[in-house]
C-alpha cells in the first residue's frame, strides 16, 4: 500500500481540525476539532509504525496512549467548559477575553456574574479554556 | 491501485468529509454525530492498515466514550440543540486560509518525502496479542505513568466540576499545591 | 576726600544689606514688634536705614564744603580692573558738581527715609522697602561721585532695578506691578543705548575715565562724539523721562508717595540730567545731539505741562510737572547753560521732594489721590498747606523762591542763545562754584570757554518753549493749589495734620525749597536778569491769574473744564501711551503670540506628533491583542505555517 494515502488523509484531517479550532465559537466544537487533530496524529503514528515494521510497536502503543490521554483531556476539557459555563452562562471562546486589558474589555463581559470565591480559579480556567 | 488502497481511499474520503461536516455544520448535535462517522471511518482505516487493536480501541473509547461525553457537555451547557447561525466566530476566513495553507504544506511535505514509499501490510501486525506484549514488556513504565496521569485528570475533573469545593484561603493555598494545577498537568 | 566720598556711597549700600538682614532682629532686640505700630526708635529697619544716610549726609556736607572752599577737582581710584584693551578704573571723582548733587541726594534721601517711617507704618515689607531705598540712594550716589563711565553705568543699572522693586512695592495690586514692569522696560530700552554710548565714548577716547575723556575731548572725532552722545541721550531720555520714553513716569506714581519723591527729586530722573551735565563738554562737540536734546526738551516740557494741566490725580500732576521741569534742565543743557541746569536740578530736587512729601500728607489725610476729593484742606493742616504752597510757588517760579532763580537763569541762557545767533558762552563746568557769598567766589569764566553752536531756530524754539512752559506751570500749580486747599471740602474725612514725623519733615524741607535760590546769587550767570525775570514773572502772573479767574468763577468745579475738547487729549498725555500700545505693544504681542503658536504648532508639534504617532501606532498594534485567544492562535499557526513553508521551499 502506498504510504501517501494514509499520510494525506491524516494531513487533511489535521487541517480540518485546525480550521475547526480556529473558526468555531462554541468551546465544545473546539474540543471536537482538537479530537480530529489528535486522530490525524494517531493515523500517522499507526501508518509509520507499520511502514517501519516496528518490532516494539512503538507507534501503535503510542497511539493507544494518545487515545487514553485524549479521553482524559476531553474529560478535563469538558469540566473546564462546564466551569466556564457556570461562571459566564456561555461557552463562546471568542468572548472570553480575560487576557485583554481591562480598558478594552467590552462592557458586556463585565455584566456576567463573577462568583467571589471562584474568582481566582475562574481566571485560571479562562486561560486554559481554548 | 490495489484493493486496500481503494478501500482506504473510500474510508479516508468518508473520514475527511464527515470531519469537514463536523467543523461546518450548524447543528451542534449533528456535529457530534458526524464526529462519530468520522471516527468510525478512521477505525476502518486502522483495520485496513492491519492495526486491529487500535481500531477497536478507537471505536470503544472515541465513538463510545468521548462522543458521549461531548454530547453530555452539549446538554449541560444548554447549547442550542437545533440549528444555530452563530457557531462560527469572526475569523472564519483567516482560519480557512490557515487551514488550507497547513493542508498544502503538509500534503506537499508528505508527497515530496514519501512519494515512492510503500508499506507492507501483513496480518496480525497490530493484533491484541502483539500489542499487549509490547505494552507490558517494553512500554510498561510509560503505561504506569499514564495511569497516574489518568488518576490526576480524574481528580482534576471532579474538583473543577464540583461547585461545593471552595478555594482555600490564600495563606493556606500558598503552602500546599492546588488541585487544579495537578489536573492541568 | 575721596575716602569721604566713598564712605558716602558705601554707607547706604551697607545699610541696605544690613537693614534687609538684621532689621527685623534689631526690632526684636529693641523690644518692638515687627509689622505693627512700633515707635520709630524701636523700629530696627528704620534705624538701620536712617542712620547711615544721616552719616552720609554729614559726610556729603563736608565734601561739599571742602569742594566749595577749594574748587579743584579731585579724583581717586580705588582699584583697577585689567580688561586687556581698555583699563577700567573703579574710581571716584569729586568736584563742585558731584559734591552738590550728592549733598542734595543725601538730603532728599534722609527726608524720604524719615518720612517713610511714618508713611509706611505697619507695612509688612517695610524692611525690604527701606533696604531698597538705601540701595537706590547708594546707587545714585555712585552715579554722582563716580569718576569712571563704567562705574557710573553700574550705579545707573542698580537704580533701574531698585526703581522696579520700589514702584512695585504694593505688588498685590496688578496695576502696580504693571507700572513697575513698564518703568523697568522703558528705562531699559534707553539703557541699551546708554551702554552702547558709554562703550563708543570709552573706546573712542581710549579710556572710561570721565576726567580723561573731558580733557581729551578735542581729539574725539565728530562722528564718534555725535554717535556717543546720541546713544547716551537715549539712556538719558529713558531715565530722565524725556519725550519718547517719558511714559513710565506718570505710571510710576503707583509706588508709595515717598518713592515718587525719591525718584522724581533726587535719584532716578536726576541721573539723566546729571550725566549730560557731567559729559557736557562732549555734548558741546556734537551740535547734532544738542539740537536733538533741545527739540526733545521742548516737546517734553510743553507737552507734559499741558498734560499736567488736565490731570485728575495730584500725584500725576506732579509727575508731569517733573517731566516738564526735567525738560527745562535739558533745555538749559542744550543751550549751553549747564550750570544753570544743575542749579535747577538742585532747586527742583528740593521743591519736588517737598511737593511729593506734602502730597503724601494730603493723600494720607484724604485717603485719595484725586484732586476732586480734596478742597478746603488749608484749615485743618496748616503745616502741610504752607509747605506745599512754598513748593508750588517754587515750582511755578514765584520770586523769591528757589525755582524762580534757577528757572530764570535757564531762561536767561536760552534768551541769550536765541538773541545771539544760537551762540552762547559756556562756562567751563569744572571751575564754577555755583554758590557763595557775592563777590568772593565770583564766576570764573573759562578764558577759552567753548561756544555752543545751536541753530538759531532751535534756540528760539527752546526759548519760546520755556516761556510757554513757565505760564503753563504757573497755571497747573495754581490749579492744584486751589483745588486742594481752597473751596469746600469734597470728601467725608477728618482734616488734621498727619503724624508729626511726616509733617515736620515736610516743614523742614520747605526751608531749602524757599531759600536755595539765594545761593545762586554767588555766580554771575545764575543771578536773575531784569529782562528775563520780568518776562517770566509776567507769564507766571498770567498763568496763575488765568487759573485763579477760572477757578473763582466756580470754586467747586475743576478749572480744567475750560480746556473743553482738548482736556481728554491732555489728560491722556496726547495719547502717547495709546500710540505706543498700537505701534509697539500690539505688534510685539502679536509677534509673541505668533511665536508661541509657531512653537506650539511647529516645534512642539514635531515632538508631540511623534508621541501621538507612537500612541496611535500602539493603539493600532494593540488592536489584535484583544484577548480573543482564537485570534492569537490563528496568528501563531499562520506563523508556523509560514516558517515551515519557508523551510520546505528554501531548504
Amino acid at each position: 500500500m502506498h504510504l501517501a494515502y494514509p499520510t494525506i488523509v491524516a494531513a487533511l484531517l489535521f487541517s480540518v481540525g485546525v480550521y475547526g479550532v480556529l473558526a468555531r465559537r462554541n468551546a465544545i466544537l473546539v474540543l471536537m476539532s482538537v479530537e480530529l487533530m489528535l486522530n490525524a496524529v494517531n493515523l500517522n503514528l499507526v501508518t509509520f509504525d507499520i511502514w517501519y515494521r516496528d518490532r516494539l510497536h512503538g507507534g501503535q502503543v503510542l497511539t493507544l496512549f494518545t487515545i487514553v490521554i485524549a479521553a482524559a483531556e476531553i474529560g478535563l476539557g469538558l469540566a473546564i467548559v462546564l466551569l466556564v459555563y457556570r461562571n459566564r452562562r456561555m461557552v463562546d471562546v471568542d468572548r472570553l477575553r480575560a487576557l485583554a486589558e481591562d480598558s478594552t474589555r467590552p462592557a458586556a463581559l463585565e455584566a456576567g456574574p463573577q462568583p467571589e470565591p471562584g474568582g481566582e480559579k475562574a481566571g485560571a480556567v479562562e486561560e486554559a479554556a481554548p | 491501485m490495489s484493493g486496500p488502497e481503494v478501500v482506504f481511499t473510500l474510508l479516508g474520503v468518508v473520514a475527511v468529509g464527515s470531519a469537514i461536516l463536523v467543523v461546518t455544520t450548524r447543528n451542534l448535535v449533528h456535529a457530534a454525530l458526524w464526529l462519530v462517522v468520522s471516527f468510525g471511518a478512521l477505525a476502518g482505516g486502522y483495520l485496513v492498515l492491519t492495526a486491529e487493536f487500535v481500531a477497536w480501541v478507537q471505536v470503544l473509547i472515541y465513538v463510545g466514550a468521548v462522543v458521549v461525553l461531548l454530547l453530555f457537555g452539549i446538554m449541560l451547557t444548554r447549547a442550542p440543540i437545533g440549528e444555530s447561525t452563530d457557531l462560527d466566530s469572526g475569523n472564519r476566513w483567516a482560519a480557512a486560509a490557515v487551514a488550507v495553507a497547513t493542508a498544502a504544506v503538509l500534503v506537499t511535505v508528505m508527497v515530496m518525502g514519501f512519494r515512492d514509499e510503500r508499506m507492507p501490510l501483513r496480518d496480525g501486525g497490530g493484533s491484541a496479542e502483539e500489542l499487549g506484549a509490547a505494552v507490558f514488556r517494553t512500554w510498561v513504565l510509560p503505561f504506569e505513568v499514564l495511569s497516574v496521569l489518568l488518576l490526576a485528570s480524574l481528580i482534576g475533573a471532579i474538583v473543577l466540576s464540583r461547585s461545593d469545593i471552595r478555594a482555600r484561603p490564600e495563606s493556606e493555598a500558598r503552602q500546599g499545591t492546588r488541585p487544579d494545577e495537578e489536573g492541568g498537568g | 576726600m575721596i575716602w569721604l566720598a566713598s564712605l558716602v556711597v558705601l554707607l547706604p549700600f551697607l545699610g541696605a544689606f544690613a537693614g534687609m538682614l538684621l532689621g527685623p532682629s534689631l526690632t526684636r532686640l529693641l523690644g518692638g514688634r515687627s509689622g505693627t505700630d512700633t515707635p520709630p526708635l524701636r523700629n530696627g529697619p528704620a534705624l538701620i536705614a536712617c542712620l547711615p544716610i544721616a552719616v552720609s549726609l554729614v559726610l556729603a556736607a563736608i565734601v561739599a564744603f571742602v569742594a566749595w572752599q577749594d574748587v579743584d577737582e579731585r579724583t581717586g581710584s580705588l582699584t583697577l580692573i585689567e580688561t586687556g584693551s581698555v583699563l577700567i578704573e573703579v574710581g571716584l571723582q569729586v568736584d563742585w558738581l558731584s559734591a552738590f548733587v550728592g549733598l542734595m541726594v543725601c538730603c532728599v534721601a534722609l527726608a524720604v527715609h524719615v518720612y517713610s517711617v511714618a508713611y509706611l507704618k505697619g507695612d509688612r515689607r517695610y524692611s525690604s522697602y527701606a533696604a531698597f531705598v538705601s540701595l537706590f540712594t547708594a546707587a545714585m550716589l555712585l552715579v554722582v561721585y563716580s569718576g569712571d563711565l563704567l562705574v557710573l553705568y553700574a550705579g545707573w543699572e542698580v537704580m533701574g532695578i531698585c526703581s522696579y522693586f520700589l514702584i512695585g512695592h504694593h505688588w498685590e495690586d496688578r496695576a502696580n506691578s504693571r507700572a513697575a514692569v513698564k518703568a523697568f522696560l522703558v528705562t531699559r530700552l534707553g539703557d541699551v543705548g546708554f551702554l552702547l554710548g558709554v562703550l563708543v565714548l570709552g573706546v573712542g577716547a581710549g579710556t572710561f575715565e570721565i576726567d580723561e575723556i573731558l580733557r581729551n575731548v578735542d581729539e574725539l572725532s565728530a562722528a564718534t562724539a555725535t554717535a556717543a552722545t546720541l546713544l547716551l541721550l537715549a539712556g538719558v531720555a529713558g531715565k530722565s523721562a524725556q519725550f519718547p520714553l517719558h511714559t513710565w513716569l506718570p505710571d510710576a506714581m503707583a509706588g508709595p508717595t515717598p518713592i515718587s519723591a525719591l525718584i522724581h527729586a533726587a535719584t532716578m530722573v536726576a541721573a539723566g540730567v546729571y550725566v549730560v551735565a557731567r559729559l557736557h563738554e562732549v555734548f558741546v562737540e556734537a551740535p547734532t545731539s544738542l539740537v536733538v536734546l533741545g527739540v526733545v526738551a521742548v516737546v517734553s516740557m510743553v507737552g507734559s505741562a499741558l498734560a499736567a494741566l488736565a490731570q485728575d490725580d495730584l500725584k500725576r500732576v506732579l509727575a508731569y510737572s517733573t517731566i516738564s521741569q526735567l525738560a527745562v534742565m535739558a533745555a538749559g543743557l542744550a543751550v549751553g547753560a549747564d550750570t544753570a541746569a544743575i542749579f535747577h536740578l538742585l532747586t527742583h530736587g528740593a521743591f519736588k521732594a517737598l511737593l511729593f512729601l506734602s502730597a503724601g500728607c494730603v493723600i494720607v489725610v484724604a485717603g485719595s489721590n484725586m484732586l476732586a476729593h480734596y478742597g478746603g484742606l488749608r484749615r485743618g493742616m496748616p503745616i502741610t498747606f504752607w509747605s506745599m504752597t512754598v513748593g508750588l510757588a517754587a515750582l511755578a517760579g514765584v520770586p523769591p523762591l528757589s525755582g524762580w532763580f534757577s528757572k530764570d537763569s535757564v531762561i536767561e541762557a536760552a534768551q541769550h542763545a536765541a538773541l545771539h545767533g544760537g551762540e552762547s558762552a559756556v562756562a567751563s563746568a569744572a571751575v564754577t562754584p555755583p554758590g557763595s557769598t557775592p563777590g568772593l567766589y565770583a564766576l570764573d569764566v573759562d578764558p577759552d570757554g567753548q561756544v555752543v553752536n545751536l541753530p538759531g531756530g532751535v534756540a528760539w524754539l527752546v526759548y519760546l518753549g520755556l516761556l510757554l512752559t513757565v505760564a503753563l506751570t504757573a497755571a497747573y500749580a495754581m490749579r492744584a493749589w486751589l483745588m486742594t486747599f481752597f473751596g469746600e471740602q469734597r470728601g467725608s474725612y477728618e482734616i488734621r495734620e498727619p503724624s508729626r514725623l511726616m509733617s515736620w519733615t515736610v516743614a523742614v524741607l520747605a526751608v531749602p525749597a524757599a531759600i536755595l535760590g539765594f545761593f545762586g546769587l554767588g555766580a554771575a550767570e545764575l543771578r536773575p536778569h531784569v529782562g528775563a525775570a520780568s518776562v517770566s514773572f509776567l507769564l507766571v502772573v498770567v498763568g496763575a491769574g488765568a487759573a485763579f479767574l477760572v477757578w473763582n468763577g466756580d470754586p467747586a468745579a475743576d478749572p480744567a473744564r475750560v480746556l473743553g475738547r482738548a482736556r481728554p487729549v491732555f489728560a491722556r498725555a496726547f495719547y502717547v501711551d495709546e500710540l505706543y500700545a498700537l505701534v509697539i505693544v500690539r505688534p510685539i504681542r502679536a509677534l509673541a503670540r505668533y511665536v508661541v503658536t509657531f512653537d506650539r504648532r511647529q516645534v512642539d508639534a514635531a515632538v508631540v506628533g511623534s508621541g501621538r504617532g507612537a500612541t496611535w501606532l500602539g493603539g493600532r498594534i494593540r488592536f489584535p491583542q484583544n484577548g480573543n485567544v482564537q485570534n492569537y492562535l490563528t496568528g501563531l499557526l499562520a506563523g508556523v505555517v509560514v516558517i515551515v513553508a519557508g523551510v520546505v521551499i528554501f531548504l
